[in-house]
């Protein structure tokens, strides 16, 4: 089974190809360059270097946040139309359980991901592995990071974080935490594309049509009209 | 054209996010709308007062692919059909610009059918092909709630903006004078609506410009309005609504009929395309239909209202004419929100 799997939620941009039990390219940056421009033409390099066309591919797999609204939206547009238009099976894992995927494989404890989410906030969830499976422990939310190492304090266990925004907020954790927490080294830190074909190739597929990006927070203006329109209607 | 093969018809899908609907459609042989499948979102933007990016973006992923597969059963076509998939580039709001474009791209290479980035206007005028053959020169004049634009015309394919607004869209104008009026969102058509049971009998000023410009402005006009409004009620006295909505409508399309006739003298074409949202607008239709009854030479031209709003049979209209030229784009095309429509000329 062909999988193509792709991850543009955050400044990474992550594509991997995997075929059954072996992953047979992955392409992968992290800098601050335009994900729309880029997606596809890496997408089309990747195959085209594996040597495999679009009619070989078996199941699609996108990362489906949280990160950047937009970011989402690119990887999660490509991903929809393509697994519709190719009439194979779609597959969406989060953004940050990769992230948690791509270091914490042989880690004997829990797993923080996190993606910087501004003003002190961060993207998080908790994961571990268990037999060679990636479990969740905690689902994915916003929140400040340091109520997050608060609440991990009072756990006392071990956590790992991962995530290339660790050092906007090392200080925080290290300093609630101490020698509890662990960061990932910095070769772990990008999501692996190859992770996330892995993590979806064992998800059942959604309904493509209704399948939508996984923002955890509401827009702006909605959650603003939401705040004045409160009660109106009871 | 002598070695086209006519017996073989040429299908393009057209794709269109660029505000807030979710459009595709499929022309065939560039004129015959065989599709046209729109998921409005107007209804829920509404409770904003207007259109909000980030939600409006959110809507065309959650559409994309059902709009898509709608037009495919509707025109009772397979992907393999389609010759070129023509997607709007720009302008418009980036985010939601952006789903359309990716979703193209990512039908072009899953297919290897080519690409045509199209921008937005050229589309608008474009519906007008799906009416009636265009001849050359044309002039379009092109009023929606973003743009309002004489363009000329001397070849397919080829735009020259002789005029445009220097402020506010006339569509824009008229959304924010409906607000002034307490009427509901999107203004333009309730105006239209009020304006035909009024007297244009409040004056308000018309901005011809310079001598021979072919430019609009009319955010005096609609700050006339307001004060018009302010000061009456300071007052204590009241105004019909439907008189200022018809004299500020008396204003705006005095200004654009009267530009609009004298760029097609000068520039002696045989065409005059309207086009754009604004295109709806019965005092507009009837204005124009007015000043170019005694015309014969010139032919007038007016889209059916479901292809003067926002639509993909338009932009698969443009993209025809693009896709017959040899345009193409490659997969790095992005969403350019202030894209020129010059992109389509020197071809
Ligand atoms: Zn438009």
């Amino acid at each position: 089974m062909k999988i193509l799997a792709i991850d543009t939620s955050n400044y990474t941009l992550g594509i991997a190809l995997i075929d059954d039990d072996r992953v047979i390219g992955e392409y992968i940056t992290n800098i601050k360059k335009n994900h729309s421009i880029r997606v596809m033409p890496a997408i089309e390099t990747l195959m085209k270097d594996c040597d495999m066309i679009s009619s070989d591919l078996d199941k699609i797999v996108v990362a489906e946040g949280p990160g950047s609204y937009t970011g989402v939206r690119i990887g999660v547009t490509i991903a929809k139309t393509l697994a519709w238009t190719l009439n194979i099976p779609l597959a969406g894992v989060s953004s940050l359980a990769v992230v948690a995927a791509s270091a914490g494989h042989y880690f004997d404890g829990i797993i923080s991901p996190l993606f910087d989410a501004r003003r002190g906030q961060i993207y998080t969830g908790l994961y571990k592995y268990d037999n060679g499976r990636l479990i969740v422990d905690k689902q994915d939310h916003l929140l400040l990071a340091k109520d997050w190492v608060a609440a991990l304090k009072v756990r006392q266990e071990r956590v790992l974080f991962v995530g290339n925004d660790l050092p906007i907020h090392d200080a925080v954790i290290k300093e609630a935490l101490g020698d509890q927490a662990v960061l990932a080294k910095l070769t772990e830190q990008n999501p692996r594309p190859a992770e996330l074909a892995f993590l979806g190739r064992d998800k059942e597929p959604v309904d493509i049509h209704s399948f939508v990006p996984n923002y955890i927070r509401l827009a702006e203006a909605e959650s603003k009209w939401l705040e004045a329109n409160k009660g109106k209607n009871d | 054209m002598g070695e086209f093969i006519m017996d073989k018809h040429q299908f393009i899908m057209g794709i269109e996010t660029s505000c807030d609907e979710t459009a595709v459609a499929i022309v065939k042989n560039g004129r015959e709308v065989v599709a046209n499948v729109v998921a409005s979102q107007i209804e829920s933007h509404k409770r904003f007062g207007g259109v909000v990016p980030e939600i409006a973006s959110r809507h065309h992923v959650e559409q994309m692919t059902i709009v898509l597969e709608e037009a495919l059963n509707e025109a009772d076509i397979e992907m393999k059909d389609i010759s070129a998939v023509a997607v709007t580039e720009g302008p418009g709001l980036v985010g939601a610009l952006l789903v359309g474009v990716n979703a193209a791209k990512a039908i072009s290479f899953a297919h290897g059918i080519p690409l045509v980035g199209v921008h937005h206007i050229a589309g608008h005028i474009y519906a007008n092909r799906l009416v009636t053959e265009m001849v050359f020169p044309a002039m379009s004049l092109v009023v929606s709630g973003g743009h309002t634009e004489l363009v000329y015309m001397k070849e397919h394919g080829h735009f020259e903006v002789i005029g445009e607004t220097r402020d506010d869209a006339a569509g824009e104008a008229y959304d924010k004078v409906a607000r002034t009026l307490h009427l509901p969102y999107p203004g333009g058509p309730h105006i239209d609506r009020l304006a035909h049971e009024g007297e244009p009998s409040i004056k308000l000023p018309r901005a011809w410009l310079e001598d021979g410009s072919y430019d609009f402005s009319f955010s005096g006009l609609k700050s006339a309005v307001i004060n018009t409004v302010h000061n009456t009620e300071q007052r204590g006295e009241s105004i019909r609504p439907e008189d200022l909505a018809a004299s500020f409508q008396d204003s705006v399309i005095d200004v654009l009929v009267t530009k609009t006739v004298n760029a097609v003298k000068e520039y002696k074409v045989k065409q005059l395309l309207l086009a754009g949202g604004v295109a709806a607008n019965k005092g507009l239709r009837s204005a124009l239909e007015e000043a170019f009854n005694e015309n014969k030479e010139i032919e007038l031209v007016i889209p059916p209202l479901n292809l003067c709003t926002d639509n993909a049979a338009m932009i698969a209209a443009a993209g025809a004419i693009m896709f017959n030229k040899g345009v193409r784009s490659d997969l790095a095309l992005n969403a350019n929100p202030g894209l020129d429509i010059a992109i389509h000329n020197n071809i």
